[in-house]
Protein backbone atom coordinates (compact mmCIF):
# COMPACT_ATOMS: atom_id res chain seq x y z
CA UNK A 1 0.00 0.00 0.00
CA UNK A 2 1.30 3.18 -0.82
CA UNK A 3 1.17 6.22 1.82
CA UNK A 4 2.17 9.51 1.63
CA UNK A 5 5.51 10.59 2.94
CA UNK A 6 4.83 12.12 6.32
CA UNK A 7 7.34 15.14 5.07
CA UNK A 8 4.68 16.11 2.63
CA UNK A 9 2.41 17.09 5.16
CA UNK A 10 3.00 20.32 6.30
CA UNK A 11 4.12 20.59 10.31
CA UNK A 12 0.74 22.48 11.74
CA UNK A 13 2.62 22.91 15.30
CA UNK A 14 5.13 25.34 13.16
CA UNK A 15 3.00 27.14 11.34
CA UNK A 16 0.84 27.46 14.96
CA UNK A 17 3.62 28.91 16.35
CA UNK A 18 4.70 31.24 13.93
CA UNK A 19 2.55 34.65 13.96
CA UNK A 20 4.73 35.36 10.20
CA UNK A 21 3.68 32.29 8.40
CA UNK A 22 0.14 32.46 10.07
CA UNK A 23 -0.43 35.98 9.19
CA UNK A 24 0.74 35.64 5.44
CA UNK A 25 -1.47 32.40 5.23
CA UNK A 26 -4.59 34.14 6.78
CA UNK A 27 -4.08 36.72 3.67
CA UNK A 28 -3.16 33.52 1.17
CA UNK A 29 -6.40 31.37 2.53
CA UNK A 30 -8.65 34.43 1.88
CA UNK A 31 -7.50 35.37 -1.61
CA UNK A 32 -7.38 31.45 -2.33
CA UNK A 33 -10.99 30.06 -0.87
CA UNK A 34 -12.88 33.45 -2.65
CA UNK A 35 -11.12 33.29 -6.15
CA UNK A 36 -12.35 29.33 -5.91
CA UNK A 37 -15.82 30.67 -5.10
CA UNK A 38 -15.72 33.27 -7.99
CA UNK A 39 -14.74 30.44 -10.56
CA UNK A 40 -16.97 28.49 -9.96
CA UNK A 41 -18.67 30.96 -11.87
CA UNK A 42 -16.82 30.38 -14.89
CA UNK A 43 -19.03 29.65 -17.90
CA UNK A 44 -22.32 30.49 -16.03
CA UNK A 45 -22.54 33.95 -15.40
CA UNK A 46 -25.39 35.77 -16.81
CA UNK A 47 -23.87 38.13 -19.97
CA UNK A 48 -20.54 36.66 -21.53
CA UNK A 49 -18.99 39.47 -20.46
CA UNK A 50 -19.84 39.27 -16.37
CA UNK A 51 -18.33 35.86 -17.05
CA UNK A 52 -15.28 37.44 -18.08
CA UNK A 53 -15.07 39.64 -15.52
CA UNK A 54 -15.75 37.51 -12.50
CA UNK A 55 -13.00 35.19 -14.39
CA UNK A 56 -10.61 37.96 -13.89
CA UNK A 57 -10.96 38.80 -10.35
CA UNK A 58 -10.98 35.27 -10.18
CA UNK A 59 -8.01 34.72 -11.45
CA UNK A 60 -6.01 37.66 -9.63
CA UNK A 61 -7.16 36.68 -6.30
CA UNK A 62 -5.62 33.33 -7.44
CA UNK A 63 -2.88 34.76 -8.34
CA UNK A 64 -1.97 36.98 -4.94
CA UNK A 65 -2.63 33.63 -2.98
CA UNK A 66 -0.07 31.91 -5.21
CA UNK A 67 2.61 35.03 -4.05
CA UNK A 68 1.17 35.05 -0.80
CA UNK A 69 1.62 31.02 -0.38
CA UNK A 70 5.10 30.87 -2.00
CA UNK A 71 6.18 33.35 0.92
CA UNK A 72 5.53 31.50 3.56
CA UNK A 73 6.54 28.42 2.08
CA UNK A 74 9.91 30.27 2.10
CA UNK A 75 9.26 31.71 5.44
CA UNK A 76 8.42 27.79 6.28
CA UNK A 77 11.49 26.00 4.88
CA UNK A 78 13.97 28.60 6.36
CA UNK A 79 12.58 26.95 9.86
CA UNK A 80 12.42 23.11 8.65
CA UNK A 81 15.26 22.88 5.74
CA UNK A 82 14.94 19.18 6.20
CA UNK A 83 11.32 18.82 4.58
CA UNK A 84 10.61 21.96 2.42
CA UNK A 85 7.20 22.46 1.05
CA UNK A 86 5.93 24.51 -2.00
CA UNK A 87 3.04 26.54 -2.50
CA UNK A 88 0.60 23.45 -3.72
CA UNK A 89 1.71 21.82 0.12
CA UNK A 90 0.30 24.73 1.84
CA UNK A 91 -3.30 24.91 -0.18
CA UNK A 92 -3.92 21.30 -0.93
CA UNK A 93 -2.52 19.58 2.36
CA UNK A 94 -3.71 21.34 5.21
CA UNK A 95 -7.45 20.61 6.71
CA UNK A 96 -9.86 22.63 7.66
CA UNK A 97 -8.86 23.32 11.36
CA UNK A 98 -5.79 24.88 9.59
CA UNK A 99 -7.27 27.29 7.35
CA UNK A 100 -7.68 31.07 8.43
CA UNK A 101 -9.84 32.62 5.73
CA UNK A 102 -12.49 34.72 6.83
CA UNK A 103 -15.83 32.89 6.79
CA UNK A 104 -16.83 35.77 4.20
CA UNK A 105 -15.02 33.82 1.66
CA UNK A 106 -16.39 30.80 2.19
CA UNK A 107 -19.84 31.66 2.25
CA UNK A 108 -21.86 29.73 -1.32
CA UNK A 109 -22.02 31.54 -4.31
CA UNK A 110 -25.78 32.08 -4.43
CA UNK A 111 -27.13 34.18 -6.97
CA UNK A 112 -25.36 36.70 -8.97
CA UNK A 113 -26.43 39.69 -6.82
CA UNK A 114 -25.06 37.75 -3.70
CA UNK A 115 -21.75 36.84 -5.30
CA UNK A 116 -20.94 40.63 -6.51
CA UNK A 117 -22.13 41.48 -3.24
CA UNK A 118 -20.12 39.51 -0.83
CA UNK A 119 -16.70 40.74 -3.42
CA UNK A 120 -17.84 43.95 -2.55
CA UNK A 121 -17.62 43.43 1.20
CA UNK A 122 -13.93 41.42 0.34
CA UNK A 123 -12.53 44.12 -1.84
CA UNK A 124 -13.45 46.93 0.03
CA UNK A 125 -11.80 45.57 3.59
CA UNK A 126 -9.36 44.55 1.16
CA UNK A 127 -8.59 48.12 -0.55
CA UNK A 128 -8.36 49.72 2.73
CA UNK A 129 -5.94 46.85 4.25
CA UNK A 130 -3.56 46.74 1.70
CA UNK A 131 -3.01 50.47 1.47
CA UNK A 132 -2.10 49.86 5.08
CA UNK A 133 0.24 46.86 4.31
CA UNK A 134 2.21 48.66 1.79
CA UNK A 135 3.77 50.35 4.92
CA UNK A 136 4.93 46.85 6.30
CA UNK A 137 8.22 46.54 7.35
CA UNK A 138 8.66 43.39 5.65
CA UNK A 139 9.09 44.35 2.14
CA UNK A 140 7.81 41.21 0.52
CA UNK A 141 4.93 41.66 2.45
CA UNK A 142 4.77 45.48 0.95
CA UNK A 143 5.52 44.39 -2.31
CA UNK A 144 2.22 42.00 -2.65
CA UNK A 145 0.40 44.80 -1.57
CA UNK A 146 1.53 47.40 -4.01
CA UNK A 147 0.98 44.70 -6.75
CA UNK A 148 -2.27 43.14 -5.50
CA UNK A 149 -3.67 47.02 -4.52
CA UNK A 150 -3.81 47.59 -8.37
CA UNK A 151 -6.06 44.79 -9.05
CA UNK A 152 -8.20 45.14 -5.99
CA UNK A 153 -8.55 48.88 -6.61
CA UNK A 154 -10.53 47.61 -10.13
CA UNK A 155 -12.66 44.56 -8.12
CA UNK A 156 -13.89 47.34 -5.75
CA UNK A 157 -15.17 49.65 -8.57
CA UNK A 158 -16.29 46.74 -10.61
CA UNK A 159 -18.17 45.35 -7.62
CA UNK A 160 -19.59 48.25 -6.34
CA UNK A 161 -20.28 49.13 -9.99
CA UNK A 162 -22.80 46.13 -9.43
CA UNK A 163 -24.03 46.99 -6.22
CA UNK A 164 -25.53 50.23 -7.41
CA UNK A 165 -26.81 48.53 -11.35
CA UNK A 166 -28.66 45.94 -9.00
CA UNK A 167 -29.87 47.99 -5.96
CA UNK A 168 -31.37 50.93 -7.87
CA UNK A 169 -32.05 48.28 -10.78
CA UNK A 170 -35.90 47.08 -10.63
CA UNK A 171 -38.28 46.56 -7.49
CA UNK A 172 -36.77 42.69 -7.41
CA UNK A 173 -33.20 43.11 -7.67
CA UNK A 174 -33.27 45.51 -4.83
CA UNK A 175 -35.38 43.09 -3.01
CA UNK A 176 -32.83 40.30 -3.62
CA UNK A 177 -29.64 42.70 -2.74
CA UNK A 178 -31.64 43.94 0.62
CA UNK A 179 -31.81 40.18 1.55
CA UNK A 180 -28.55 39.32 0.35
CA UNK A 181 -26.65 42.13 2.72
CA UNK A 182 -28.94 40.75 5.08
CA UNK A 183 -27.31 37.37 4.83
CA UNK A 184 -23.10 38.52 4.43
CA UNK A 185 -23.51 41.08 6.81
CA UNK A 186 -23.02 39.03 9.90
CA UNK A 187 -19.26 37.77 8.03
CA UNK A 188 -18.13 41.25 7.77
CA UNK A 189 -17.56 41.99 11.37
CA UNK A 190 -15.18 39.12 11.80
CA UNK A 191 -12.36 41.01 9.25
CA UNK A 192 -12.03 43.75 12.28
CA UNK A 193 -11.61 41.42 15.16
CA UNK A 194 -7.84 40.97 16.07
CA UNK A 195 -6.47 37.58 15.99
CA UNK A 196 -3.32 36.92 18.21
CA UNK A 197 -1.05 36.19 15.01
CA UNK A 198 -2.49 39.51 13.75
CA UNK A 199 -1.82 41.38 17.55
CA UNK A 200 1.66 39.74 16.84
CA UNK A 201 2.23 41.34 13.42
CA UNK A 202 0.91 44.85 14.37
CA UNK A 203 4.30 44.88 17.12
CA UNK A 204 6.39 43.70 14.89
CA UNK A 205 5.35 46.40 12.65
CA UNK A 206 4.70 44.20 9.69
CA UNK A 207 0.79 43.84 10.21
CA UNK A 208 -2.63 46.14 10.23
CA UNK A 209 -4.47 46.68 13.13
CA UNK A 210 -7.23 44.90 12.04
CA UNK A 211 -10.02 48.00 14.16
CA UNK A 212 -7.78 51.00 11.97
CA UNK A 213 -9.71 50.53 8.78
CA UNK A 214 -13.34 49.44 10.09
CA UNK A 215 -14.13 53.13 9.56
CA UNK A 216 -13.26 53.59 6.16
CA UNK A 217 -14.36 50.32 5.32
CA UNK A 218 -18.09 50.78 7.13
CA UNK A 219 -17.76 54.87 5.07
CA UNK A 220 -17.33 53.57 1.89
CA UNK A 221 -20.06 50.18 2.09
CA UNK A 222 -22.71 53.46 3.49
CA UNK A 223 -21.63 55.75 0.03
CA UNK A 224 -22.11 52.85 -2.02
CA UNK A 225 -25.25 51.68 -0.58
CA UNK A 226 -26.86 55.05 -0.40
CA UNK A 227 -26.05 55.14 -4.52
CA UNK A 228 -27.85 51.86 -4.81
CA UNK A 229 -30.47 52.87 -2.60
CA UNK A 230 -29.91 50.10 -0.28
CA UNK A 231 -29.88 50.08 3.78
CA UNK A 232 -27.01 49.22 5.52
CA UNK A 233 -27.74 46.20 8.22
CA UNK A 234 -27.40 46.89 11.72
CA UNK A 235 -26.55 44.38 13.28
CA UNK A 236 -23.92 43.80 16.08
CA UNK A 237 -21.03 41.22 15.94
CA UNK A 238 -22.47 37.68 16.51
CA UNK A 239 -21.08 34.59 16.96
CA UNK A 240 -20.04 34.20 12.90
CA UNK A 241 -16.47 34.85 13.28
CA UNK A 242 -13.60 32.01 13.93
CA UNK A 243 -12.15 31.49 10.67
CA UNK A 244 -8.75 33.05 11.77
CA UNK A 245 -8.43 31.01 14.18
CA UNK A 246 -9.76 27.71 12.11
CA UNK A 247 -13.63 27.60 13.12
CA UNK A 248 -15.21 27.34 9.84
CA UNK A 249 -18.93 27.68 8.86
CA UNK A 250 -19.76 24.15 7.51
CA UNK A 251 -18.94 24.98 3.51
CA UNK A 252 -15.33 25.35 3.85
CA UNK A 253 -14.85 21.12 4.20
CA UNK A 254 -17.10 20.86 0.88
CA UNK A 255 -14.31 23.39 -0.80
CA UNK A 256 -11.62 21.73 0.32
CA UNK A 257 -12.60 18.25 -0.48
CA UNK A 258 -13.12 19.32 -3.93
CA UNK A 259 -10.03 21.39 -4.31
CA UNK A 260 -7.60 18.86 -2.74
CA UNK A 261 -9.17 16.12 -4.34
CA UNK A 262 -6.34 14.90 -6.85
CA UNK A 263 -3.60 16.04 -4.20
CA UNK A 264 -4.93 14.03 -1.61
CA UNK A 265 -6.00 10.74 -3.71
CA UNK A 266 -2.52 10.87 -5.87
CA UNK A 267 0.11 11.53 -2.91
CA UNK A 268 3.01 12.56 -4.07
CA UNK A 269 2.68 13.10 -8.06
CA UNK A 270 3.71 15.81 -10.19
CA UNK A 271 0.95 17.59 -12.04
CA UNK B 1 -19.62 58.87 -75.99
CA UNK B 2 -18.75 58.27 -72.45
CA UNK B 3 -19.63 54.30 -71.66
CA UNK B 4 -21.08 53.64 -68.51
CA UNK B 5 -20.19 50.15 -67.37
CA UNK B 6 -22.93 48.09 -65.62
CA UNK B 7 -21.28 45.42 -63.68
CA UNK B 8 -23.86 44.01 -61.60
CA UNK B 9 -23.47 43.30 -57.84
CA UNK B 10 -22.95 39.70 -58.33
CA UNK B 11 -19.95 40.15 -60.35
CA UNK B 12 -18.12 42.70 -58.07
CA UNK B 13 -18.66 39.77 -55.32
CA UNK B 14 -17.18 37.28 -57.17
CA UNK B 15 -14.73 39.67 -59.01
CA UNK B 16 -13.55 40.14 -54.98
CA UNK B 17 -13.63 36.96 -54.11
CA UNK B 18 -11.34 36.13 -57.18
CA UNK B 19 -8.84 38.92 -56.51
CA UNK B 20 -8.92 37.43 -52.50
CA UNK B 21 -10.05 40.62 -51.35
CA UNK B 22 -12.22 41.01 -48.37
CA UNK B 23 -16.27 40.94 -48.33
CA UNK B 24 -16.85 43.84 -45.28
CA UNK B 25 -20.16 44.18 -43.72
CA UNK B 26 -21.33 47.07 -46.19
CA UNK B 27 -20.47 45.29 -49.05
CA UNK B 28 -23.19 43.67 -50.98
CA UNK B 29 -23.51 39.57 -50.66
CA UNK B 30 -25.41 36.92 -51.94
CA UNK B 31 -28.51 36.11 -49.56
CA UNK B 32 -26.81 32.44 -49.07
CA UNK B 33 -23.58 33.62 -48.35
CA UNK B 34 -24.74 35.51 -45.55
CA UNK B 35 -26.77 32.58 -44.43
CA UNK B 36 -23.90 30.26 -44.32
CA UNK B 37 -21.86 32.71 -42.53
CA UNK B 38 -24.06 33.29 -39.70
CA UNK B 39 -25.15 29.63 -39.55
CA UNK B 40 -20.97 28.96 -39.57
CA UNK B 41 -19.89 31.45 -37.19
CA UNK B 42 -22.65 31.36 -34.54
CA UNK B 43 -21.93 27.86 -34.70
CA UNK B 44 -18.14 28.62 -33.79
CA UNK B 45 -19.32 30.86 -30.96
CA UNK B 46 -21.70 28.33 -29.56
CA UNK B 47 -18.64 26.07 -29.85
CA UNK B 48 -16.78 28.39 -27.70
CA UNK B 49 -19.31 29.45 -24.72
CA UNK B 50 -20.62 25.49 -24.56
CA UNK B 51 -16.40 23.93 -24.47
CA UNK B 52 -16.62 26.05 -21.61
CA UNK B 53 -18.54 23.74 -19.35
CA UNK B 54 -16.49 20.32 -19.62
CA UNK B 55 -13.15 22.06 -19.05
CA UNK B 56 -14.20 24.44 -16.84
CA UNK B 57 -15.92 21.08 -15.04
CA UNK B 58 -12.20 20.90 -13.55
CA UNK B 59 -11.00 24.01 -13.03
CA UNK B 60 -12.09 23.52 -8.94
CA UNK B 61 -10.04 20.18 -8.39
CA UNK B 62 -7.05 21.60 -10.94
CA UNK B 63 -4.43 19.70 -9.10
CA UNK B 64 -2.08 22.75 -8.92
CA UNK B 65 -1.95 26.32 -8.29
CA UNK B 66 -0.17 26.56 -11.31
CA UNK B 67 -2.37 24.30 -13.71
CA UNK B 68 -5.46 26.23 -12.52
CA UNK B 69 -4.77 29.21 -13.18
CA UNK B 70 -3.96 28.48 -16.43
CA UNK B 71 -7.13 26.43 -16.57
CA UNK B 72 -8.93 29.18 -15.46
CA UNK B 73 -7.41 31.73 -18.01
CA UNK B 74 -7.79 29.07 -20.99
CA UNK B 75 -11.66 28.70 -20.15
CA UNK B 76 -11.73 32.32 -19.95
CA UNK B 77 -10.46 32.87 -23.22
CA UNK B 78 -12.52 30.92 -24.75
CA UNK B 79 -15.57 33.46 -23.47
CA UNK B 80 -13.30 35.85 -25.33
CA UNK B 81 -13.64 34.03 -28.31
CA UNK B 82 -17.08 33.69 -28.09
CA UNK B 83 -17.46 37.23 -28.04
CA UNK B 84 -15.14 37.95 -31.06
CA UNK B 85 -17.63 35.67 -33.18
CA UNK B 86 -20.93 36.93 -31.38
CA UNK B 87 -19.97 39.90 -32.39
CA UNK B 88 -18.55 39.01 -36.10
CA UNK B 89 -22.04 37.41 -36.55
CA UNK B 90 -23.78 40.54 -35.66
CA UNK B 91 -22.07 42.70 -38.35
CA UNK B 92 -24.42 40.53 -40.69
CA UNK B 93 -27.45 41.55 -39.15
CA UNK B 94 -28.57 38.94 -36.43
CA UNK B 95 -28.49 40.01 -32.60
CA UNK B 96 -27.17 37.88 -30.04
CA UNK B 97 -29.86 37.34 -28.06
CA UNK B 98 -31.27 35.87 -31.26
CA UNK B 99 -28.11 33.23 -31.65
CA UNK B 100 -28.97 32.26 -28.15
CA UNK B 101 -32.40 31.44 -28.53
CA UNK B 102 -31.44 29.49 -31.70
CA UNK B 103 -28.72 27.87 -29.01
CA UNK B 104 -31.03 27.20 -26.89
CA UNK B 105 -34.17 25.85 -28.42
CA UNK B 106 -31.89 23.43 -30.41
CA UNK B 107 -32.07 24.86 -33.72
CA UNK B 108 -28.42 26.03 -34.00
CA UNK B 109 -25.60 23.57 -33.54
CA UNK B 110 -22.49 23.33 -31.83
CA UNK B 111 -19.54 21.24 -31.91
CA UNK B 112 -20.43 17.87 -30.94
CA UNK B 113 -17.03 17.01 -29.54
CA UNK B 114 -18.43 19.37 -26.10
CA UNK B 115 -20.82 16.75 -25.49
CA UNK B 116 -18.41 13.84 -24.08
CA UNK B 117 -17.72 14.28 -20.20
CA UNK B 118 -14.60 15.31 -18.78
CA UNK B 119 -14.13 12.42 -16.25
CA UNK B 120 -10.52 13.11 -15.29
CA UNK B 121 -7.80 15.81 -14.83
CA UNK B 122 -6.17 14.17 -18.17
CA UNK B 123 -9.08 14.77 -19.85
CA UNK B 124 -7.91 18.54 -19.56
CA UNK B 125 -4.77 17.37 -21.61
CA UNK B 126 -6.22 15.27 -24.24
CA UNK B 127 -9.00 17.99 -24.84
CA UNK B 128 -6.10 20.41 -25.66
CA UNK B 129 -3.63 18.20 -27.38
CA UNK B 130 -6.60 16.67 -29.42
CA UNK B 131 -9.67 18.96 -29.61
CA UNK B 132 -7.84 21.88 -29.51
CA UNK B 133 -5.41 20.68 -32.04
CA UNK B 134 -8.36 19.48 -34.28
CA UNK B 135 -10.13 22.95 -33.66
CA UNK B 136 -6.47 24.67 -35.07
CA UNK B 137 -6.38 22.70 -37.93
CA UNK B 138 -9.87 23.27 -38.93
CA UNK B 139 -9.48 27.38 -37.86
CA UNK B 140 -6.25 28.21 -39.64
CA UNK B 141 -7.05 28.54 -43.00
CA UNK B 142 -9.70 30.53 -41.69
CA UNK B 143 -7.80 33.05 -41.00
CA UNK B 144 -7.96 33.51 -44.31
CA UNK B 145 -11.47 33.41 -45.53
CA UNK B 146 -13.12 35.62 -47.39
CA UNK B 147 -15.26 37.89 -44.69
CA UNK B 148 -13.40 40.42 -43.22
CA UNK B 149 -14.93 40.49 -39.60
CA UNK B 150 -14.46 36.40 -39.85
CA UNK B 151 -10.89 36.36 -40.67
CA UNK B 152 -9.63 38.90 -38.50
CA UNK B 153 -11.55 37.42 -35.14
CA UNK B 154 -10.17 34.44 -36.44
CA UNK B 155 -6.67 35.78 -36.23
CA UNK B 156 -6.87 36.46 -32.74
CA UNK B 157 -8.11 33.33 -31.58
CA UNK B 158 -5.79 30.83 -33.33
CA UNK B 159 -3.07 32.61 -31.56
CA UNK B 160 -4.62 31.92 -28.21
CA UNK B 161 -6.04 28.64 -29.46
CA UNK B 162 -1.96 27.24 -30.16
CA UNK B 163 -1.03 28.20 -26.76
CA UNK B 164 -3.62 26.06 -25.57
CA UNK B 165 -2.86 23.45 -27.89
CA UNK B 166 0.87 23.30 -25.87
CA UNK B 167 -0.93 23.61 -22.63
CA UNK B 168 -2.72 20.86 -23.17
CA UNK B 169 0.29 18.50 -24.82
CA UNK B 170 2.43 19.72 -21.63
CA UNK B 171 -0.46 18.29 -18.82
CA UNK B 172 -0.44 14.95 -20.83
CA UNK B 173 3.92 14.99 -21.15
CA UNK B 174 4.11 15.68 -17.40
CA UNK B 175 1.25 12.76 -16.81
CA UNK B 176 3.46 10.26 -19.37
CA UNK B 177 6.49 10.69 -16.38
CA UNK B 178 4.63 10.62 -14.01
CA UNK B 179 3.16 7.65 -11.37
CA UNK B 180 1.77 4.37 -13.25
CA UNK B 181 -1.82 5.87 -12.40
CA UNK B 182 -0.96 8.85 -14.08
CA UNK B 183 0.06 6.93 -17.36
CA UNK B 184 -3.48 5.19 -17.11
CA UNK B 185 -5.18 7.84 -16.53
CA UNK B 186 -3.57 9.80 -19.11
CA UNK B 187 -3.82 6.82 -21.64
CA UNK B 188 -7.58 6.53 -20.81
CA UNK B 189 -8.08 10.04 -21.83
CA UNK B 190 -6.48 9.58 -25.04
CA UNK B 191 -8.35 6.34 -25.82
CA UNK B 192 -11.64 8.33 -25.36
CA UNK B 193 -11.02 11.69 -26.77
CA UNK B 194 -9.45 10.60 -30.55
CA UNK B 195 -12.57 9.29 -32.01
CA UNK B 196 -14.61 12.18 -30.73
CA UNK B 197 -11.44 14.65 -32.11
CA UNK B 198 -11.38 12.87 -36.01
CA UNK B 199 -15.50 13.53 -36.37
CA UNK B 200 -14.30 17.26 -35.09
CA UNK B 201 -13.87 17.41 -38.62
CA UNK B 202 -17.07 17.17 -40.13
CA UNK B 203 -18.79 14.21 -41.87
CA UNK B 204 -16.60 12.50 -45.32
CA UNK B 205 -16.34 14.62 -47.73
CA UNK B 206 -18.76 12.65 -50.27
CA UNK B 207 -21.42 13.16 -47.64
CA UNK B 208 -20.85 16.76 -47.29
CA UNK B 209 -23.61 19.34 -48.95
CA UNK B 210 -21.61 22.67 -48.38
CA UNK B 211 -18.28 22.05 -48.98
CA UNK B 212 -18.35 22.62 -52.53
CA UNK B 213 -19.92 26.12 -52.29
CA UNK B 214 -17.89 26.79 -49.21
CA UNK B 215 -15.39 26.29 -50.78
CA UNK B 216 -16.08 28.55 -54.11
CA UNK B 217 -17.33 31.40 -52.03
CA UNK B 218 -13.73 30.73 -49.63
CA UNK B 219 -15.51 30.55 -46.83
CA UNK B 220 -13.98 27.18 -46.63
CA UNK B 221 -10.08 26.52 -47.83
CA UNK B 222 -9.90 22.68 -47.23
CA UNK B 223 -11.66 20.19 -47.43
CA UNK B 224 -13.12 18.09 -44.18
CA UNK B 225 -11.03 14.69 -45.30
CA UNK B 226 -7.99 16.89 -46.13
CA UNK B 227 -7.91 18.41 -43.12
CA UNK B 228 -8.49 15.20 -40.86
CA UNK B 229 -5.46 13.37 -43.00
CA UNK B 230 -3.26 16.38 -41.78
CA UNK B 231 -4.52 15.64 -37.94
CA UNK B 232 -3.67 12.58 -38.05
CA UNK B 233 -0.59 12.74 -39.10
CA UNK B 234 0.34 15.13 -36.66
CA UNK B 235 -0.75 13.34 -33.90
CA UNK B 236 0.71 10.08 -34.46
CA UNK B 237 3.56 11.45 -34.62
CA UNK B 238 3.26 13.61 -31.42
CA UNK B 239 1.80 9.92 -29.70
CA UNK B 240 4.92 8.60 -30.05
CA UNK B 241 6.68 11.54 -28.27
CA UNK B 242 4.03 11.56 -25.58
CA UNK B 243 4.64 7.65 -25.06
CA UNK B 244 1.08 6.90 -25.74
CA UNK B 245 -1.17 4.79 -28.22
CA UNK B 246 -3.75 6.12 -30.08
CA UNK B 247 -7.05 3.70 -30.59
CA UNK B 248 -6.98 2.68 -33.84
CA UNK B 249 -5.55 -0.67 -34.78
CA UNK B 250 -5.28 -0.01 -38.25
CA UNK B 251 -3.66 3.28 -38.11
CA UNK B 252 -0.16 2.80 -40.02
CA UNK B 253 2.30 4.92 -41.90
CA UNK B 254 2.01 4.61 -45.44
CA UNK B 255 5.20 5.56 -47.63
CA UNK B 256 3.38 5.31 -51.12
CA UNK B 257 0.79 8.15 -49.60
CA UNK B 258 3.31 9.84 -47.40
CA UNK B 259 0.40 9.96 -44.86
CA UNK B 260 -0.87 7.94 -42.30
CA UNK B 261 -3.71 5.61 -42.97
CA UNK B 262 -6.67 4.77 -40.36
CA UNK B 263 -9.12 2.90 -39.40
CA UNK B 264 -13.09 3.44 -40.11
CA UNK B 265 -14.78 6.28 -38.21
CA UNK B 266 -17.90 5.84 -36.59
CA UNK B 267 -20.45 7.85 -38.06
CA UNK B 268 -23.70 6.30 -36.37
CA UNK B 269 -21.89 7.28 -33.31
CA UNK B 270 -21.49 10.93 -34.86
CA UNK B 271 -24.85 11.26 -36.07
CA UNK B 272 -26.22 10.49 -32.77
CA UNK B 273 -24.51 13.11 -30.61
CA UNK B 274 -25.16 15.57 -33.44
CA UNK B 275 -29.09 15.19 -33.23
CA UNK B 276 -29.02 15.40 -29.44
CA UNK B 277 -28.20 11.52 -28.27
CA UNK B 278 -24.88 12.06 -26.71
CA UNK B 279 -23.70 11.55 -23.08
CA UNK B 280 -23.72 15.30 -22.46
CA UNK B 281 -26.19 17.16 -25.00
CA UNK B 282 -29.08 17.17 -22.40
CA UNK B 283 -26.62 18.49 -19.72
CA UNK B 284 -24.80 21.18 -21.77
CA UNK B 285 -27.75 22.49 -22.77
CA UNK B 286 -29.47 22.88 -19.71
CA UNK B 287 -26.50 24.58 -18.04
CA UNK B 288 -26.48 27.14 -20.46
CA UNK B 289 -30.51 27.74 -20.33
CA UNK B 290 -30.00 28.36 -16.70
CA UNK B 291 -27.17 30.35 -16.79
CA UNK B 292 -29.67 31.86 -19.20
CA UNK B 293 -32.50 32.26 -16.80
CA UNK B 294 -30.84 32.85 -13.81
CA UNK B 295 -29.20 35.82 -15.11
CA UNK B 296 -32.23 37.38 -16.93
CA UNK B 297 -33.21 39.07 -13.48
CA UNK B 298 -29.47 40.32 -13.41
CA UNK B 299 -29.79 41.96 -17.17
CA UNK B 300 -33.60 43.13 -16.38
CA UNK B 301 -32.15 45.20 -13.66
CA UNK B 302 -28.82 46.30 -15.33
CA UNK B 303 -31.20 48.15 -18.27
CA UNK B 304 -33.49 49.36 -15.58
CA UNK B 305 -30.67 50.95 -13.88
CA UNK B 306 -28.81 52.41 -17.09
CA UNK B 307 -32.24 53.97 -18.14
CA UNK B 308 -32.72 55.46 -15.07
CA UNK B 309 -28.87 57.21 -15.78
CA UNK B 310 -29.81 58.13 -19.00
CA UNK B 311 -33.03 60.07 -17.78
CA UNK B 312 -30.96 61.09 -15.17
CA UNK B 313 -28.48 62.98 -17.41
CA UNK B 314 -30.87 64.09 -19.70
CA UNK B 315 -32.96 66.15 -17.19
CA UNK B 316 -29.30 68.01 -15.85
Amino acid sequence: MQTMPASLLPDTTIINTNARISYVLYLADNALILGHRNSEWCGHGPALEQDIALSNIALDLLGQARHLYQYAAELYNQLNPSAPVTEDHLAYLRDVRDFRNCLLAEQPNGHWGQTVLRQFFFSCWQYYFYQQLQHSNDTQLQAIAIKSLKEVTYHLRWSSEWVIRLGDGTAESKTRMQQAAADLWPYTHELFQPAAFEQEAVSAGYGVTPGSIEKDCLGRIQHIFSEATLSVPVTQPGLHSGGKTGVHTEHLGFILAEMQFLQRAYPGSEW
Amino acid sequence: METVEITCPDQVFLDKLDRELKIEPKDWMPEPYRQTLIRQISQHAHSEIVGMLPEGNWITRAPSLKRKAILLAKVQDEAGHGLYLYAAAETLGISREKMYQQLHNGKAKYSSIFNYPTLSWADIGAIGWLVDGAAIMNQVPLCRNSYGPYARAMVRICKEESFHQRQGFEILLTLSRGTPQQRAMAQDAVNRWWWPSMMMFGPPDASSPHTQQSMRWKIKRFTNDELRQKFVDICAEQATILGFSLPDPLLKWNATTGHFDFGPINWDEFNQVINGNGPCNKERLDARRKAWDDGEWVREAAEAHAAKQKTKAAAA
